[in-house]
């Protein structure tokens, strides 16, 4: 089994997109959704729910105010300036600003402050057109979506495993902080996927050199590459001195955001456009090559 | 005080950057000098490559502190680890084993207040960068810039966010994509947020949940249409029904997007954009000053 994760670094340059074209193509797969923050990619597989899963994503304290003595001890202890006082002098922690790390809790001399579990996160396993979905829906503001990602792709190992699935394919979140990190982690390569602009190729850049620190395969593509043909060239060349194969080069369409409008996958949409061509031939590409990967060498 | 605006979007790619950018140039150019720009997307920071004669004034590194933990002090008790809500601290009596894992620790210092043995001390590990940059003698931008591999942006995003001048007299902080804690570290203290969404399902999709995040904090917000005329009208259908303000649009315009591009979206910005945007400085400065 291989697990593949489509990343970009920049948002918007059309990884839900290809991964939705994606995962119709691939034969045998569990898609996973890895971006929980702002999940699109069921706008597309439009999903049949059939396990939900609350999730909780940490720790969250509150003050009594009934016991509180207003010492401030706990103000002073904490380091994300979560504990305030309110109008009617009173202290309180703002739920927005508190880490969950219980300081606050073990020191009250009054024993005044609790915490509670938050649990405004859900993850699901869904069926649909093209196998089985893992994804997420993290409650508005929530921490932690790295813990979140590191578990809608435990899930979907599990399931890849138990049905004897050839790939996963992760629809990945932009960044490169915690949930990119989240989102790479033990995965087998990725794909990236950049847009020529410069935003993007500096923000792909950033990102490559964090999957530097991973040591795994990586292959990337240029989207709307026609946009721009000069700045897809710099990004060609660029790809060269990083040793990492370019597989595709996607023309811009409207049809595309027909397609998503649509509820369909381009290739779904306009089977034998050059888009739906040029996403096919990549996959191609990329199984071709995958076969060539020892991913577990015997010594 | 400055009054703060924050430009986020949930989905990325909708033109957060290019709105602030904009937005700043258009405030300078119709109101007044006293305006800066912070890069709070500090994953991906790009606002400085549309400022092409900018030069980086200075650099101040941003530190995380991580707890170190004395084997000749420690008596292998556990009370830090327990304390570590995180688990980022892993102790093994037996083999005499104290370890920090820098990468899971979230400097809360609950295991300082821990520890009964003083067997733990700070160290300060970078995370990121806060760069200053500026253009005929303002500083009219700040950046903050994640280390690559460090997962501590949202610590990032509150240091850089100190480091805005109090004398100006606006704000604006580009805002990272999603709807996570970096994202309300950003808009935390804001006095108004602009949305900037695109009219495709995924804009729509993604806008929703930005605005399920702001209504919960109870902040006043309002949305900028982008890349208007792609896509379709079911955002302006969602968004009459909320009764949510369109603060303007702006049309889907090829020489812009090559502009934008290119990271040349100041130097020349097409009749019909600059206009627009003319109409929501305008707006948007009788909101600061009601």
């Amino acid at each position: 089994m291989m697990e593949m994760t489509i990343l970009s670094g920049k948002g918007g340059t059309g990884k839900t997109s290809i991964t939705a074209a994606l995962s119709g193509l691939v034969q045998s797969a569990v898609l996973c959704d890895n971006d929980v923050d702002a999940a699109d990619l069921h706008l597309i597989l439009h999903p049949d729910i059939i396990e939900e899963h609350a999730f909780a994503s940490g720790w969250k304290a509150e003050i009594d105010t009934s016991k509180c003595k207003r010492c401030g001890i706990c103000q002073s202890h904490c380091r994300f300036d979560a504990i305030h006082t309110n109008a009617a002098e009173k202290l309180v922690i703002n739920p927005f600003q508190c880490e969950g790390c219980r300081l606050c809790e073990r020191i009250c001399p009054e024993q005044a402050i609790r915490s509670e579990q938050y649990t405004n996160n859900y993850w699901y396993v869904s069926n649909t057109r093209f196998g089985t979905l893992v994804h997420a829906k993290m409650g508005p503001g929530e921490e932690n979506s790295g813990k979140l990602v590191t578990q809608v792709r435990k899930k979907a190992k599990e399931i890849a495993l138990a049905n004897q699935k050839e790939w996963i394919i992760n629809d990945g979140p932009p960044g490169i902080g915690c949930a990119a990190i989240a989102s790479l982690t033990g995965t087998d390569l990725a794909l990236i996927v950049i847009e020529p602009s410069k935003s993007s190729l500096h923000d792909a850049d950033r990102l490559i050199k964090l999957i530097e620190s991973f040591k795994i395969p990586v292959f990337a593509l240029i989207n709307k590459f026609d946009l721009n043909l000069e700045l897809s060239q710099s990004i060609a060349n660029y790809l060269k001195t990083k040793n990492i194969p370019l597989v595709a080069k996607i023309p811009f369409d409207k049809a595309m955001v027909h397609a998503m409008i649509n509820k369909q996958t381009i290739v779904e949409y306009q089977p034998n456009s050059n888009i739906s061509k040029e996403i096919k031939k990549l996959w191609h590409k990329i199984q071709l090559s995958t076969h060539t990967i020892d991913l577990h060498p015997t010594i | 005080m400055p009054y703060k605006i924050a430009i986020a979007s949930g989905k990325g790619g909708t033109g957060k950057t290019s709105v602030s950018v904009s937005l700043q140039h258009f405030i300078r150019k119709q109101f007044t000098n006293q305006v800066q720009l912070v890069d709070c997307d500090v994953e991906e920071p790009n606002d400085i490559l549309f400022f092409p004669n900018a030069t980086k004034k200075n650099s101040k590194i941003i530190t995380q502190r991580v707890p170190k933990i004395d084997k000749n002090q420690c008596n292998f008790c556990k009370k830090c680890a327990d304390y570590c809500e995180f688990n980022a601290i892993s102790i093994i009596p037996s083999i005499k084993m104290a370890k920090v894992n820098s990468s899971l620790c979230h400097s809360c210092g609950a295991c300082l207040v821990a520890c009964e043995q003083s067997a733990i001390k700070e160290t300060e590990q970078p995370i990121g960068l806060i760069n200053f940059y500026h253009e005929k003698n303002h500083i009219n931008l700040i950046e903050g810039e994640l280390k690559i591999g460090s997962a501590m942006q949202t610590l990032v995003i509150k240091e850089v966010k100190k480091q805005a001048s109090k004398q100006s007299q606006i704000i604006l902080y580009d805002a990272p994509p999603g709807t996570s804690c970096p994202v309300v570290e950003t808009i935390s203290d804001v006095d108004f947020i602009i949305l900037v969404s695109e009219p495709t399902p995924f804009g729509l999709h993604d806008l929703k949940l930005m605005v399920e995040l702001l209504n919960e904090l109870q902040k006043p917000y309002c949305v900028i249409i982008n890349k208007a005329g792609i896509g379709n009208r079911d955002i302006y259908t969602y968004l009459k029904q909320e009764q949510i303000e369109i603060l303007g649009e702006i049309p889907f315009d090829q020489e812009y997007a090559t502009n934008y591009a290119n990271g040349s979206l100041l130097k020349t910005i097409p009749q019909k954009i600059s206009k627009e945007f003319e109409i929501i400085t305008d707006k948007l400065i009788k909101r600061v000053y009601a």
